[in-house]
């Protein structure tokens, strides 16, 4: 009898997620309720992970384990999604949005994440993966009367596909060559020289790559960020994020962990690329949703530079840049949520003008959001870099160190720009006054957060030492 | 001494301004006003403590305090010795003043300027006290956070550009340090000063290490050819933030070089000296032709800073106890005359709205007390002996005739430059016809503007005469700073 106490947080998930579509179906004008059902059960499942936390123990023939890191990774995305959740509230009613399907459908994209971590085995992470997309795909395109979200969601779809597709194809490659659709096989069997593997492992990483939207990968991004709703915006910058990092970790780490000097090199290529693309197209950007499409390239950039150096002190430092990641853009979004004339949204960077002058707080908030992005000290965002750069010089990496440290000097340029609009220029548009206890919570935590990580920044760095054995 | 009293005068002042934060109303600044200028006089009073149970005699660093930080990297360590407390009151003593400035003129949004102003006086402290490159960095960049705020927000009709060119500037200097600080602590294993002040940084690593180094301190100082951010900065910044730029964040350049450069690096630091001398003479020489033609007071001022950063580093490249110690003279006594100068013409800039030279004339008839001081300060400025800027360009001279003669004659003319440019200003601004009407209506200083500028005129004439105090209190840590040097040097020969 194969021990299923594993898996239960995904079979309750799974339970869940099919109440909450009964619930649905069967109440009128549910979706209040349905909302509060999924944030409820996702409180569940993290209770569920955090009961039986830590050891690493494999089910259904190998293909399914549950270690540290794969439980830190859960936690952080049903804890980012509720947030989502909570702080998307008004948006989603405001933007006449508030179908019971909607936070139905994240959960589903949330179980098919779940299964991409705990994968041990090709055939299982490849179905996770497609569950996870699907969802994604209809998410980007929820507001269908509205023909931006459309676009964006037939683009992501079809570019999404293509490189499922050859995810799938690396796949089914590394089984001919290697015999084997298990993780720790293939890593056994990769100790022998092996050419058809590494194209295998080529076709893996463009996949995984579309996924964090690295360069050369990147095109969907911010055609999908500024079409889709600003509340799947922010779940599309987090949370999909998160989990592909800690996918490409997980590849690296264990099947093509002998043959890292070859992927090292594209690694650090995807790396260098997306650092350079996302601060330089960023500079020009009018739309703060795209700007904080290319942000969120540049900041790919610098999570998988952790990733390239192979070394376990890299990927925790990639795991510390990600979580600080999440908690600078939920601020950030939490931010946009706010950004509300007459009734409607407004993505305009200039509509902030001399925010400061009517909403000292909200602008006081964006400024320690976007100079945390920008990475300056004392503020969170700039110890996130800090442990990249260390481990990355640890490796003796120099010039991906020097290239990324005056590509922050890039980037900088146009979070100021941002800062510079709200501070410096003279007042033209009011804001609403949205009175929404949730979104100021968000901001406030996040922004408490980055302000005072400075007191000790080795917090979450303590939390992931045991993560990587 | 268990008290710790270093990250008192640190925090002090954030703890002020999260106070005003709290207590912020609009339109309403009595409380601020209070606050501000409450927590930056305990604080000066606490430096001067320090000040005072600081033993002089004593070579290593003192009131050390250390707790751990980034577990099992990197500590949170604390220090002072005889170079950094001269900073630390330095900073205490010219916050204040800024403090008072800014409420004589600064008209809107005054509360978030106090803010500013203290959450700097925090990071500017933190450099001076960090025993510990992470820390030291920490505090070096967030201190670009107010001063761009307090550029952009407060400042003239170009602070957007300026704003800018200050922030990337400084921030693509630094991060080649960073890349630096990162490096030593895998080669060295640490990044305790203190610890690596020991165990010696490789030679072969030393001098790609400098340079990094250099790239930042020198963006900061500002030396030439990279000093074109701070005219700009200095025009465009309110009275307040020209003051603490010139007065205290151009001195953390030069405390790098002599804390880190020199300390970490002695035999880089000898091998790029010329490097240093030559971009120095150029700033001391080209500058002072640039200032010369100026039409605009604070920028003339800022050209003139520049020169007189350019005898700092100067200075501090001599590695001999009088150009060492002019250097830090220089530093302190640029910060005291500079400061007042830029304080000398918000007061012309808040009455008329102009810094033009040339829309001034014949302002002795009017303001007479004003002139009097504003003349006192050009005086300094020019190192009128009895004045603080006398005794620092005396000092470094002196070092740089004992090492190399050409160097020091062509720092000299330097000084003629500086006599004329400030001299001909002065002619053209106090003394001469009146040719605007508006001179003529003019009020003459207040109260307010009086106590400061006084309080800083004696400073400059107090200690032009009796410099004692000071150079007592630096003299045995630059005695230790050549030493290490020249044991270093002989190390390396003997290696050879």
């Amino acid at each position: 009898m194969e021990n299923i106490n594993l898996i239960i947080p995904e079979i309750t998930l799974f339970l869940g997620i099919c109440l909450a579509l009964m619930v649905g179906v069967f109440f009128k004008n549910s979706f209040s309720i349905v909302m509060k059902l999924s944030i409820l059960i996702l409180f569940g499942v993290i209770y569920l992970i955090l009961t039986d936390w830590g050891g690493e123990q494999k089910i259904f023939l190998d293909s399914f384990k549950n270690d540290k890191f794969s439980d830190y990774f859960k936690i952080l995305i049903l804890v980012s999604s509720i947030f989502i959740f909570i702080s998307a509230d008004q948006f989603i009613k405001d933007k006449k949005l508030n179908k019971f399907e909607y936070p139905i459908i994240i959960m589903f994209s949330i179980l098919g994440m779940f299964f991409m971590l705990s994968a041990n085995d090709l055939i299982l992470f490849y179905l996770g993966l497609e569950l996870q997309s699907l969802a994604l795909y209809v998410l980007a395109s929820i507001d269908r009367d509205n023909i931006i979200s459309s676009e964006a969601g037939i683009k992501y779809f079809v570019l999404s596909a293509l490189s499922s597709g050859l995810l799938l194809y690396g796949c089914s490659l590394l089984y001919g060559f290697t015999g084997s659709t298990n993780f720790d096989e293939i890593g056994v069997s990769l100790i022998t020289q092996n050419t058809g593997a590494i194209f295998a492992m080529v076709f893996i990483l463009v996949g995984l790559a579309f996924k964090v939207s690295a360069v050369p990968f990147h095109m969907w991004t911010p055609d999908v960020y500024q079409g889709a709703p600003t509340s799947i915006t922010n779940f599309f910058a987090v949370v999909p994020k998160a989990v592909g990092l800690a996918v490409i970790i997980r590849f690296m780490d264990l099947p093509f962990k002998n043959i890292i000097e070859e992927w090292q090199t594209i690694i650090i290529f995807i790396s260098i690329a997306s650092m350079i693309l996302g601060s330089v197209a960023a500079i020009g950007q009018k739309n703060i949703k795209r700007l904080l499409a290319y942000s969120s390239i540049s900041h790919m950039g610098y999570a998988l530079a952790g990733v390239a150096t192979g070394t376990v002190s890299g990927y925790t430092s990639t795991t510390i840049y990600i979580t600080i990641y999440i908690i600078m853009n939920m601020g950030a979004f939490a931010c946009l949520y706010l950004m509300k004339t007459d009734g409607k949204y407004s993505e305009k960077i200039e509509d902030l003008s001399g925010l400061s002058k009517e909403r000292p707080m909200l602008a006081f908030s964006f400024l320690i959001l976007f100079f945390s992005l920008a990475g300056i000290p004392p503020l969170g965002g700039f110890f996130a870099k800090f442990f990249v750069f260390m481990s990355v010089i640890e490796s003796e990496m120099y010039a991906l160190a020097i290239i990324g440290l005056l590509t922050t000097v890039i980037s900088a340029f146009y979070y100021l720009k941002v800062i510079k609009i709200i501070y410096f220029d003279d007042n033209k548009v009011k804001f609403d006054d949205v009175r929404n206890l949730s979104i100021k919570a968000t901001i406030f935590l996040s922004c408490l957060f980055l302000s005072l990580y400075f007191i000790s920044p080795s917090i979450i760095g303590s939390l992931l030492n045991e993560l990587f054995i | 001494m268990n008290f710790p009293i270093l990250s008192t005068i640190i925090f002090l002042p954030l703890l002020g301004a999260l106070f005003i934060f709290i207590s912020n109303k609009k339109n309403e600044s009595s409380s601020a006003i209070y606050i501000s200028i409450f927590t930056s006089m305990a604080n000066l009073l606490l430096t001067f403590f320090l000040w005072y149970s600081f033993d002089k005699s004593f070579a290593g660093f003192q009131f050390i305090e250390e707790k751990n930080w980034i577990s099992g990297l990197i500590k949170f360590k604390l220090g002072i010795d005889g170079i950094s407390i001269l900073f630390i009151v330095l900073t205490a003593f010219i916050t204040p003043i800024c403090i008072i400035s800014c409420i004589i003129s600064v008209k809107k949004r005054l509360n978030e300027f106090l803010i500013a102003i203290l959450i700097l006086e925090t990071f500017m402290i933190g450099v001076f006290c960090s025993l510990d490159l992470i820390i030291f960095y920490l505090f070096f960049e967030a201190g670009l956070i107010p001063m761009f705020l307090i550029i952009g927000i407060w400042g003239g009709p170009r602070k957007i550009y300026s704003a800018y060119k200050f922030f990337l500037f400084t921030l693509l200097g630094s991060v080649l340090m960073l890349a630096a600080i990162i490096f030593i602590y895998w080669a060295v294993g640490t990044t305790d000063y203190t610890e690596i002040y020991k165990l010696k940084i490789a030679k072969e690593y030393q001098y790609l290490l400098w340079l990094a180094f250099f790239s930042s301190f020198a963006v900061k100082t500002p030396m030439w050819p990279v000093h074109t951010w701070l005219p700009d900065a200095h025009v465009e910044a309110p009275t307040a933030g020209s003051v603490i730029l010139a007065a205290i964040l151009l001195k953390m350049a030069g405390y790098g070089f002599l804390r880190f450069s020199l300390g970490m690096f002695p035999i880089a630091s000898e091998f790029f000296t010329p490097l240093v001398f030559t971009l120095s003479i150029i700033a001391i020489i080209y500058t002072s032709l640039v200032a010369l033609m100026q039409d605009d007071m604070k920028k003339l001022i800022a050209y003139s800073s520049v020169a007189h950063m350019g005898f700092v580093t100067l200075g501090i490249f001599t590695f001999n106890k009088q150009g060492i110690e002019g250097s830090m003279f220089q530093m302190i006594s640029h910060g005291i005359i500079s400061a007042a100068l830029f304080l000398c013409v918000g007061v012309l800039y808040d009455r008329t709205g102009s810094r033009m030279i040339k829309s001034f004339g014949g302002v002795v008839n009017y303001l007479p007390n004003f002139s009097l001081i504003f003349i006192i300060f050009v005086l300094g400025a020019l190192g009128l002996p009895g004045t603080t800027g006398f005794i620092g360009e005396f000092l470094v001279l002196l070092g740089a005739f004992k090492i190399n003669y050409l160097v020091a004659i062509l720092a000299s003319t330097g000084v003629v430059l500086c006599a004329a440019y400030m001299l001909w200003m002065a002619k053209r601004v106090v003394f001469g016809n009146t040719n605007n009407t508006i001179v003529t209506k003019l009020k003459d200083i207040n109260f307010l503007e009086a106590t400061i500028l006084i309080v800083l005129c004696l400073v400059s004439i107090v200690f032009g005469f009796y410099p004692e105090p000071l150079l007592n209190t630096m003299d045995i840590s630059v005695n230790g700073i050549i030493q290490n040097h020249q044991n270093e040097l002989t190390v390396n020969l003997i290696n050879k």
